[in-house]
C-alpha cells in the first residue's frame, strides 16, 4: 500500500514530486481497496491543469482521510479528456465526477447521470462535457431531470425563489399523490467562480474570498485557509497556545451559533413556537460574542496566518465567560422546551431517514454523518495544528438512528460539548492570564509559500469536513485551491431522506441537514 | 334586537379574534407580538392594492372569494344568541349552517385548482381529503344536539341546551365531551394547530394558506376577513354549548357571549403555543378522535337518560 498512497497530515506541506502518480487502473483499484475499510473515506476528488511539458493533460488527485492514522492518504493518476468513471463502483464520487466534468469538460465514460453541478462553461474553450457550443447560453437548473408518467403521479417544482429568507436551488420532486419518490436537487444559481478567483494567490484578497464562500462558515474556511498558508509558508513558527485557544473559541461561536439557529428553525417548522423564539434570540447572543472578539458578528477577517488581528486579553475572556454561561442557562431551557414535548418529538423521530449503510455509499459528513452512525468528526480524527490540543479527551457524538430527531439531537448535544470546551478554555486562559498579542502587521505580511508542494487543511466546520487544498506551482503561487465543502457531500443525503417520505415533510428534513448553498455553488 | 347589535358586533370584530389569538401566542413566545388590530390593517392595506389574476385562471378565480366570503356571512347570520333566534333561522338551519361553510370551502377549492399550481392543487387536495372526514364528526355533534334538545330542530333550540337541560352533576359529561369534540372541529376546520399552521411560509406544508397563494390585493383580503369571520361565528357555536343560559337582560347576555369568545380565542393561542403540528397522515386520526369522543358522549346521554 505504502507505494499506492503518500501520507500527509492535516495542514503540512508534502511535495507534489512524492505524491505517487499511478496508471488509471492501478488508482482505482488503489482507491477501492482503501475505501473499503471502515476508518477510511474520500474526502475529496479533483483534477488541477498541467503545464504543456507534462505527460497528460491533467491529474486526477484523490485525498482519503484515514482516522486511525489521523492522516490523509493522498494519489494521483494522469487523464486526459475522457476516462472510465468511477462513480459506478464508488457511489460518493457522483458529484465530485460531475463537477470535474463541468470544471474542465473531462468525460468520466459512464457516469450513471451525469449533468451538471453549476450551469458554468468549462476553462477550457472547446472542450464541453454535453458538446454544448460557446454559443449556447448556459442557464441554472436547465437540464434533464427523472421523471415519472402514470395518471396519479404529480412532479412538484419548488424555487430558486423561496417563499423565506434562504438561498436559491431549484427541487423538483416526483410525487404519487402526497409521497415522494424521487427529489432532485439542482444548485448553481450563485456560481462566483471562487475557485478561478484563487488562482495565482495569495492575494491580500484570498482570505476574504474564502470567508464570504459561505459566509455561515466564515471562520471555518478562514482556518481552512489560515492553516494551509502556515503549512506551505517558509516561516516555521509553533502556534501559541493562546492563539488556538482564541481560534478553538471562534470555531466553536460559530458552531454553537448555527445549531442554535438551526434547532430554533426546526421548531418553527413544526409550529413549536416558543423554542423558535428563543432561539433566535440566543443565536444573536452567540454572534454578539463572536463580535466582542472579532469586531463582527461573523468572525471576518479575524484569523490570520500565524496569529489574530485583534488578539484577545483577560478581560474579554471574563466578560465571554460569564455572558456564555448567562445564555447557556437561557438556552438549556429553551432546549428542554423542544425536547419534553411529545407533539413535537412525534414529527421528528422517524422522519427522513437515512440508514447507516445509505450514509456510507453517500459520504455522509460532518453532524448529518454522525446523525447516522458515522463517527467521523475531523476535530478529532485530524487535528489541525492552529487548534493546539484544545480536542484532548474529545470523542466525535453520534447517534445511529439517522432521522431528522438524531440530527437534531447530535446538536443539542455538540452544543452541551462545544459549550464545555470554551468553558474549560476560556478558564485556563483567565488563569494564565496573559493576553493574546494583536497582529499589526496583517496588511502587508503575506508569507512566501513553498513552490511545486501542495498542503491539504481539514476543518470541523458546524456542517462537517471542510476541504481545503492548496496547490503551489513553480513560483510559489496557487496553480489549484480546491475547496470541498460539507454541504457538496450531503446535498444527495437530503435527496435520499425525502425518498418515500411525505412532502409536508420536505421543510424539516431540509432544516435537519441545513446544507450551504453558496459553499456548494462555489 | 339584540341579535341585531350582536350581528353587528361580529361583522366588524371577527378580525379581532385573529388578534388576540397571535397576541397570546406571542406571549407565551416571549415576544412582543403583532398589534391586535393587526389583521385589520392587513385587510385595509389590501383592500387599497390592485387585484392580480394570474394568466392561467378564469371567472372562477374572481367570483370564487365572493362566494366564499357570502356563504360565511349569511352562516354567521344563521346564529343564534340564546333566547334571541336569528330572524333568518328556521326548522333544520343548522344543516344548512354547516354546508354553507361546505359551500365556501368548495369555492376556495375550485379557485385553488383553477390557478393550475402544483402547490395549490395539493393544498386543495388535503383541504376537501380533511374536510371530509371532519363532516362526520359534525353530524354526530348533531345527532348528539337533537337527541338532547327538547323542541325542535332549528338552531336557537338545538343549541338552547345548557346545563339547565342537561340538570348537573354526572348529567354534564356527554355535553362537556360534546364540547371537546366540537372544539376539536373548530380546530382542523379553521387550519389551526395541529392541523395546519396559518404562520408558516413552507408552500410544502400548508393547507389553506397552499390553496391562497396566487390571491393578491382585494381578494386576499376578503379572504382573511370570511376566515376570521368563520372563525368568529364556530367560536359562537362553541360558546352556545358551554354557556348557561342566561336572561337576564339582552345587554348582559350579549357581553357575556362575546367574552366567551375571547376566552376561546385565548385558548387557541395557549393550544396553538404548547403544541406542535401533527403530521398530516396523523390528522385523520385526530379528528376521528373527536368521532369517538361524539360518539361517547352520545352513548352515556343514552345511559344517563334512562
Amino acid at each position: 500500500m505504502n507505494n499506492l498512497f503518500i501520507e500527509a497530515k492535516n495542514a503540512t506541506a508534502i511535495k507534489l514530486a512524492e505524491i505517487p502518480l499511478l496508471s488509471y487502473n492501478t488508482f482505482k483499484g488503489a482507491l477501492l481497496e482503501a475505501t473499503k475499510e471502515d476508518a477510511r473515506h474520500i474526502i475529496s476528488l479533483f483534477v488541477k491543469q498541467n503545464p504543456i511539458s507534462a505527460p497528460t493533460q491533467f491529474t486526477l488527485y484523490a485525498i482519503i482521510g484515514d482516522k486511525e492514522k489521523h492522516a490523509f492518504l493522498v494519489t494521483s493518476t494522469g487523464v486526459g479528456y475522457e476516462y472510465p468513471s468511477l462513480s459506478n463502483d464508488l457511489s460518493q464520487l457522483s458529484w465530485f465526477e460531475r463537477e470535474i466534468a463541468e470544471q474542465y469538460g473531462i468525460v468520466p465514460q459512464g457516469h450513471p447521470w451525469l449533468k451538471p453541478i453549476r450551469f458554468h462553461r468549462s476553462c477550457h474553450i472547446g472542450h464541453d462535457a454535453w458538446d454544448r457550443k460557446e454559443t449556447d447560453s448556459i442557464d441554472p437548473c436547465v437540464t434533464d431531470y427523472f421523471t415519472m408518467d402514470g395518471e396519479e403521479t404529480h412532479e412538484v417544482a419548488v424555487g430558486p425563489v423561496h417563499a423565506g429568507v434562504i438561498e436559491p436551488g431549484h427541487f423538483r420532486f416526483q410525487c404519487m399523490g402526497e409521497d415522494v419518490y424521487h427529489l432532485e436537487i439542482s444548485l448553481g444559481y450563485q456560481h462566483r467562480a471562487v475557485e478561478k478567483l484563487l488562482m495565482n494567490g495569495p492575494t491580500l484578497a484570498s482570505q476574504h474570498i474564502l470567508e464570504t464562500t459561505a459566509g455561515d462558515s466564515s471562520i471555518a474556511h478562514a482556518l481552512s485557509y489560515t492553516s494551509a498558508i502556515e503549512a506551505l509558508s517558509s516561516q516555521q513558527s509553533k502556534p501559541s497556545k493562546a492563539s488556538a485557544t482564541l481560534n478553538t473559541i471562534l470555531l466553536e461561536l460559530e458552531r454553537i451559533a448555527n445549531h442554535v439557529g438551526d434547532l430554533g428553525a426546526l421548531a418553527g417548522d413544526v409550529a413549536y413556537l416558543p423554542t423558535m423564539s428563543y432561539c433566535g434570540r440566543i443565536r444573536g447572543e452567540y454572534l454578539n460574542m463572536t463580535a466582542e472578539l472579532a469586531g463582527n458578528r461573523f468572525g471576518r477577517s479575524i484569523l490570520l496566518p500565524f496569529g489574530s488581528r485583534l488578539g484577545m486579553n483577560v478581560a474579554q475572556a471574563e466578560k465571554i465567560l460569564t455572558w456564555a454561561k448567562t445564555v447557556k442557562a437561557d438556552l438549556d431551557n429553551a432546549l428542554k422546551l423542544l425536547f419534553d414535548e411529545p407533539s413535537a418529538l412525534d414529527r421528528l423521530e422517524n422522519t427522513g431517514i437515512v440508514p447507516t449503510e445509505a450514509a456510507k455509499e453517500i459520504g455522509l459528513t460532518g453532524s448529518a454523518g454522525r446523525a447516522s452512525g458515522i463517527a467521523n468528526d475531523a476535530r478529532v480524527d485530524y487535528p489541525l495544528p492552529a487548534l493546539g490540543n484544545s480536542y484532548d479527551g474529545y470523542t466525535a457524538i453520534t447517534n445511529p438512528s439517522g432521522d431528522v430527531f438524531s440530527r437534531a439531537l447530535i446538536r443539542y448535544k455538540e452544543l452541551e460539548a462545544s459549550h464545555n470546551i470554551i468553558f474549560k478554555l476560556l478558564e485556563e486562559f483567565i488563569a494564565e492570564g496573559k493576553s493574546l498579542d494583536a497582529q499589526t502587521d496583517y496588511l502587508t505580511a503575506l508569507p512566501e509559500l513553498a513552490a511545486d508542494s501542495m498542503a491539504i487543511s481539514v476543518t470541523e466546520a458546524w456542517r462537517g469536513e471542510l476541504v481545503h487544498v492548496a496547490i503551489t506551482n513553480g513560483n510559489g503561487r496557487f496553480a489549484r485551491y480546491k475547496i470541498t465543502d460539507p454541504s457538496f457531500r450531503n446535498w444527495f443525503g437530503l435527496a435520499y431522506a425525502l425518498r418515500n417520505e411525505q412532502i409536508s415533510n420536505f421543510p424539516i428534513c431540509n432544516k435537519s441537514f441545513n446544507l450551504s448553498y453558496c459553499g456548494t455553488d462555489l | 334586537m339584540y341579535w341585531f347589535i350582536y350581528f353587528l358586533i361580529s361583522l366588524v370584530a371577527a378580525p379581532l379574534l385573529v388578534g388576540i389569538i397571535n397576541k397570546v401566542k406571542a406571549f407565551f413566545a416571549g415576544r412582543k407580538g403583532p398589534r391586535l388590530l393587526q389583521l385589520y390593517f392587513d385587510i385595509f392595506k389590501l383592500l387599497k392594492k390592485d387585484r392580480i389574476l394570474s394568466n392561467t385562471s378564469t371567472i372562477i378565480m374572481e367570483i370564487c372569494p365572493i362566494v366564499n366570503l357570502t356563504a360565511v356571512v349569511v352562516a354567521s347570520a344563521l346564529m343564534p344568541i340564546a333566547g334571541y333566534p336569528s330572524p333568518l333561522g328556521f326548522e333544520g338551519d343548522i344543516i344548512l349552517f354547516f354546508y354553507l361553510f361546505g359551500l365556501g370551502r368548495i369555492a376556495t377549492i375550485f379557485a385553488a385548482l383553477d390557478t393550475g399550481s402544483a402547490f395549490e392543487g395539493m393544498g386543495a387536495s388535503r383541504e376537501a381529503q380533511f374536510s371530509a372526514i371532519v363532516e362526520l364528526v359534525i353530524f354526530t355533534i348533531i345527532t348528539f344536539l337533537a337527541l338532547i334538545s327538547t323542541g325542535g330542530f332549528s338552531l336557537d333550540l338545538l343549541l338552547d341546551v345548557s346545563i339547565t337541560n342537561t340538570g348537573v352533576g354526572l348529567a354534564i359529561t356527554p355535553l362537556l365531551l360534546i364540547t371537546l369534540a366540537f372544539l376539536i372541529v373548530l380546530l382542523c376546520e379553521n387550519c389551526r394547530v395541529p392541523f395546519d399552521d396559518p404562520e408558516t411560509h413552507l408552500e410544502l406544508t400548508m393547507i389553506h394558506e397552499a390553496m391562497i397563494l396566487d390571491n393578491a390585493g382585494p381578494d386576499l383580503a376578503i379572504i382573511h376577513y370570511a376566515a376570521a369571520l368563520k372563525l368568529w361565528t364556530m367560536s359562537g357555536f362553541l360558546v352556545m354549548l358551554i354557556l348557561p343560559k342566561l336572561i337576564i337582560n339582552g345587554f348582559v347576555t350579549v357581553c357575556c357571549y362575546i367574552i366567551g369568545i375571547i376566552v376561546i380565542g385565548a385558548f387557541i393561542g395557549v393550544v396553538e403555543s404548547i403544541l406542535a403540528r401533527a403530521r398530516f397522515v396523523k390528522i385523520p386520526q385526530l379528528i376521528l378522535s373527536a368521532f369517538t369522543i361524539a360518539l361517547i358522549a352520545i352513548l352515556l346521554h343514552s345511559i344517563f337518560r334512562y
